[in-house]
């Protein structure tokens, strides 16, 4: 048998990162009255234990049992998904959901996290034992089937945020397995309108570039029709939709365009953000001493706003150091992607690549209003456990790709 | 699936290079708050955190001539409430502090008007609260963090309601001056100066606010207060010495004490300063700081004698017979008369004047008197025929060039300009043409008719009679060398004659029990015929001594019934003033 080489810059860059976030929860806990918060991080701690131990025992096992695995954790998860459906209840800036899954009071976690990892090994094994990287979107209804079940159970819950990562992971894999830009934005398409369509101009003019990419893709004709069609559609109900979403996801979107429409309520938490990362300046007010975090300004300091913590009190220099740690780790994994062994394990290492991004985009912008509010956890830094394991368990993956893969690329 | 290395390879770089691009950005991102908007987002993390709270600053003092005071500060308590999240939030705050002190509809509405004005400052709840109702709110402090108790000066006038009618009132601005340029800066909760020298000084008795930080966290609750040095003291604006002689004031106000009612000034005639301005009823402007009790504010909207009308400044009264010393000036100017001489018709009670009959106050007559004489006693009949002689045009010229009709541009706000016709046209204007006769002359010229005064304008242009024809702008406040205007010219024998008449109705006229001991006193009483039931207005304007005069006094007594009665009222103040007794005790019957 093989030796495995341990990627030991990978393990070095998540634990750095896990540190550095469990010292944030840290300080989050640190305000001027103490709340729950306060004693948080030990529990994180213990999750990092939990989640290094897990990464061990992946670490022992091989890509094939990974693969093995796949099919019955996805029914699994499925499972899991609906049963959290109708026993759920919600936490955070998420109030109103049932993201967790709770037995008896008892909060066992968030299925979501899981069902992540394991939409991108189903995802990859699907794709994967293709030989060609589908050309046309026909071809693409077995992947695309596999992440719409789960994503329309996380969506009832509903998470927006997880909903967003799915589709992340989705147009990542498809990109690594090969499928032409335009098909992905042809496949994106309908989405942008939905988005677009709020503005009949620009939905006018996107429809126009729509137009020319199907002409020079040259899809088949029904393909090109269906396309067509869909942006039509989605055009048409994407009023009806808005409506369709709680009064608390049309704030947010709404204040993710004009924060100061509603400063004490939904713009609250986005307004303070930004005042906690621009008050931080270059060298920030000190670890533990952010005056926005301490008096109780920032809201969500230890889960959705744990980067405006790092922003407030490193300044700066802390949020590129953070910002580093997690472009070193996107690319090492980049790396072990290029390197698998096989297309799956290449294709599961983009997938969690893609997956940790996602997050990092949407929450870190989120903090500077870049991205709206979407309650989604920065990983390794956000306070929970469910998603401090799921990082470990990536990484227990990533590690054993990265061991039985082709040459050593330190 | 294409696994050839070329494409992974390929995949791979345009992968990591979407990547630095997208972690760029973010860095960009952060660059542009951190460093380059650092200082905005610094300020509003600083505005969140500390909590102004506003120090007032206290009023300037109001001296008298003497240095006695006339309005200084006490210290006061005011419970303000900080900044709400709305004002509902608000409204329901102030419900449960409703439970703990007593808290009207009234005064909520009034916290919440405030509030929406200015969220963003500590709203004031009660501007002068009571040490009761502060024992119990520090008591219950812990339940009400948003609560902010300070010691605030307070305005306070020692002689209260004997000053009221020239120093005013302060009280909280309201609706509708925070919206006068003149207020700009303001801010709901701040008190101003209502009415008189309060009113009219404003801008230099208000001081500079200050304001100290207490650092507050996400609820409104106080954690520590902030660095002193951030703080800034209030100013205190700097004290007026008014001409006020405050010893004089208050003798005024208890000899009006609470039964006569009606207006008084004394004025000195060589610099115009106002040495005591007296409206009676008076108010108490002590219950106006820090808002006014309701039941106290309805019983003087109540009161039939108006106590918040000055009678001394705003009120119009027909100045009566003291006004027959302009129709003498007037027919003197134009030398139509001496004082030795006399009329065709002689007094015998009245005089006839085309189909009508018109009575002079005396029914007796006073025979065939000249002009002296008919100053002395004030005889109407006389004083008509003068009228006829002079003619309405010329009389009415110069009834408006001693100031009958203008302002004497005291430095008070509220004072109005008396009434007199402008000339012949305003009888055509306000009668038409043919609907009037020259008998308005007649009337015109004792002082009654169209022509109604305030106790102020009276007093001034006396002042012109007091020394050669000129008067000084009545002033509280001295700024600058009395402003002097010329409002006749007679010749130096003719004032001499003017002075012997008017010293001739108090030694032996009537006013002549208003004598007064080794000083000659020198006036015109009057007496404004009334239609009501309740009798006629009273006026005595004079001034002493004669010979080298340093005060005139106006009184005139609403009701008064008699002149000679506003007669010893002067004599009493102006004995006062120059230290010398009343030659008879002061009676009150007309």
């Amino acid at each position: 048998m093989k030796k495995i080489i341990l990627d030991y810059p990978l393990i070095a860059v998540g634990l750095l990162l896990s540190l550095f976030g469990i010292g944030m929860v840290y300080s989050a806990g640190q305000t001027d009255i103490s709340t729950f918060v306060t004693p948080l991080w030990k529990s994180q701690l213990t999750w990092l234990f939990i989640g290094l131990l897990c990464a061990y025992a992946i670490g022992k096992s091989s890509v094939r049992l990974i693969e093995w695995f796949t099919t019955p954790v996805y029914i699994f998860v499925l499972v899991l998904l609906a049963v959290t459906l109708v026993l759920g209840s919600g936490a955070g800036t998420a109030a109103g959901t049932k993201s967790w899954l709770t037995v008896g009071g008892i909060r066992l976690g968030q299925p979501a996290e899981l069902a992540k990892i394991s939409v991108v090994l189903m995802l990859a094994k699907v794709l994967s034992g293709r030989k060609e990287a589908p050309t046309s979107l026909l071809e693409l209804w077995k992947p695309a089937l596999i992440v719409f079940v789960p994503w329309v159970l996380i969506m009832l819950q509903p998470d927006l945020g997880s909903g967003i990562v799915f589709i992340g992971i989705f147009f990542g894999m498809l990109y690594w397995s090969g499928v032409p830009w335009t098909l992905l934005v042809l496949l994106g398409s309908p989405v942008i309108s939905l988005i677009l369509s709020f503005s009949t101009g620009l939905w006018g003019a996107w429809f126009l570039v729509l137009l020319a990419l199907v002409l020079w893709y040259k899809p088949y004709l029904l393909e090109g029709i269906f396309l067509m069609v869909a942006n039509v559609a989605t055009g048409v109900i994407a009023p009806i939709l808005w409506d369709r979403l709680a009064p608390y996801q049309q704030n947010r979107l709404l204040v993710f365009l004009d924060p100061s429409i509603d400063p004490r309520a939904s713009g609250y938490h986005v307004i303070q953000s930004k005042i906690a990362i621009g008050s931080g300046g270059p060298i920030g007010k000190g670890f533990t001493l952010g005056t926005q975090k301490r008096s109780g300004f920032l809201p969500e300091q230890h889960t959705d706003f744990i980067f405006a913590v790092v922003g407030e009190e490193l300044g700066f220099i802390g949020v590129v150091v953070a910002l580093s740690l997690f472009f070193a780790l996107l690319v090492r994994v980049t790396g072990i992607a290029s390197r698998a062994n096989d297309s799956f394990g290449g294709l599961v290492s983009f997938g969690l690549m893609t997956c940790w991004l996602v997050h990092v985009i949407v929450n870190v912008g989120m903090t500077l209003n870049l991205m709206p509010i979407t309650g989604i956890p920065l990983p390794f830094f956000s306070y929970g456990g469910s998603f401090m394991l799921a990082s470990w368990i990536s990484i227990g993956i990533l590690l054993r790709i990265s061991g039985e893969g082709r040459g050593r690329n330190i | 699936m294409s696994n050839h290395p070329n494409d992974i390879a390929r995949r791979t770089r345009l992968g990591i290079i979407g990547l630095g691009l997208i972690f760029g950005s973010l860095a960009i991102a952060f660059f542009r708050a951190q460093v380059l908007d650092h200082d905005r987002y610094k300020l509003q993390s600083e505005e969140n955190r500390l909590r102004a709270i506003p120090l007032p600053a206290p009023r300037g003092i109001i001296y008298d001539r003497n240095g006695e005071v006339i309005a200084e500060n006490l210290p006061g308590y005011s419970v303000s409430i900080a900044s709400a999240k709305n004002s509902d939030s608000l409204r329901s705050e102030l419900k449960r502090l409703g439970e703990v002190i007593p808290l009207t509809e009234r005064q909520i509405e009034a916290v919440l008007r405030r509030y929406r004005r200015e969220p963003h400052r500590p709203t004031v709840v009660i501007s002068d609260a009571s040490f009761d109702i502060i024992s119990i709110l520090e008591e219950q402090r812990i339940n009400f963090p948003q609560l902010i108790i300070q010691s605030v000066p307070k305005r306070f006038y020692p002689d209260g309601p004997a000053v009221s009618a020239f120093v005013g009132y302060t009280g909280e601005i309201n609706e509708d001056e925070l919206n006068l340029p003149q207020y700009e800066g303001y801010k709901p909760g701040h008190s101003i100066g209502k009415g008189g020298l309060e009113k009219q000084y404003e801008r230099e008795l208000r001081g500079r606010e200050g304001v100290r930080y207490d650092e507050v966290d996400a609820r409104g609750r106080v954690v520590r207060r902030a660095s002193p040095e951030m703080a800034v003291d209030p100013l205190a604006a700097p004290s007026i010495k008014t001409n006020i002689d405050l010893d004089l004031q208050r003798f005024i106000a208890n000899l009006f004490g609470d039964s006569l009612q009606g207006g008084v000034v004394a004025l000195d005639p060589n610099d115009g300063a106002v040495l005591a301005l007296y409206s009676a009823p008076a108010y108490d402007p002590n219950r106006f700081t820090g808002g006014i009790p309701a039941n106290y504010w309805d019983s003087l909207m109540s009161d039939k004698r108006r106590p918040l009308f000055n009678k001394a400044i705003q009120g119009l009264y027909p100045p009566a017979s003291t006004y027959k010393l302009f129709t003498a000036v007037t027919a003197l100017q134009h030398n139509l008369v001496t004082f030795d001489e006399k009329m065709t018709v002689p007094c015998h009670g009245g005089y006839q004047f085309g189909n009508r009959y018109f009575r002079c106050w005396d029914r007796k007559g006073h025979g065939n008197v000249d002009l002296t004489r008919a100053i002395e006693v004030s005889c109407d009949t006389y004083f008509y025929q003068l009228g006829l002689r002079i003619g309405l045009s010329r009389l009415l010229a110069g009834g408006v060039s001693v100031g009958s009709r203008k302002k004497t541009g005291i430095d008070l706000p509220e004072e109005r300009t008396s009434k007199y016709p402008y000339g012949v046209e305003y009888y055509n204007e306000v009668y038409g043409a043919r609907n009037w006769s020259n008998a308005v002359i007649l009337n015109l010229s004792i002082g009654q008719g169209e022509n109604s005064q305030t106790v102020l304008n009276m007093a001034h242009m006396y002042a012109a009679l007091a020394t050669d024809g000129q008067a000084a702008r009545p002033t509280l406040v001295s700024r600058s060398t009395p402003v002097k205007e010329r409002l006749f010219k007679v010749s130096p024998e003719q004032m001499e004659g003017l002075k012997r008449s008017l010293t001739g109705v108090v030694s032996a006229g009537t006013a002549a029990r208003s004598r007064l001991t080794g000083v000659v006193l020198a006036g015109k009483t009057g007496t404004a015929q009334q239609s009501g039931p309740e009798g006629d207005h009273a006026w005595f304007v004079g001034y002493a001594p004669a010979e080298r005069p340093t005060i005139v006094v106006a009184v005139m007594l609403e009701f008064g019934l008699s002149g000679s009665r506003a007669a010893r009222i002067a004599s009493a103040i102006i004995g006062h003033y120059l230290k010398v007794t009343p030659t008879s005790a002061i009676q009150t019957r007309g």
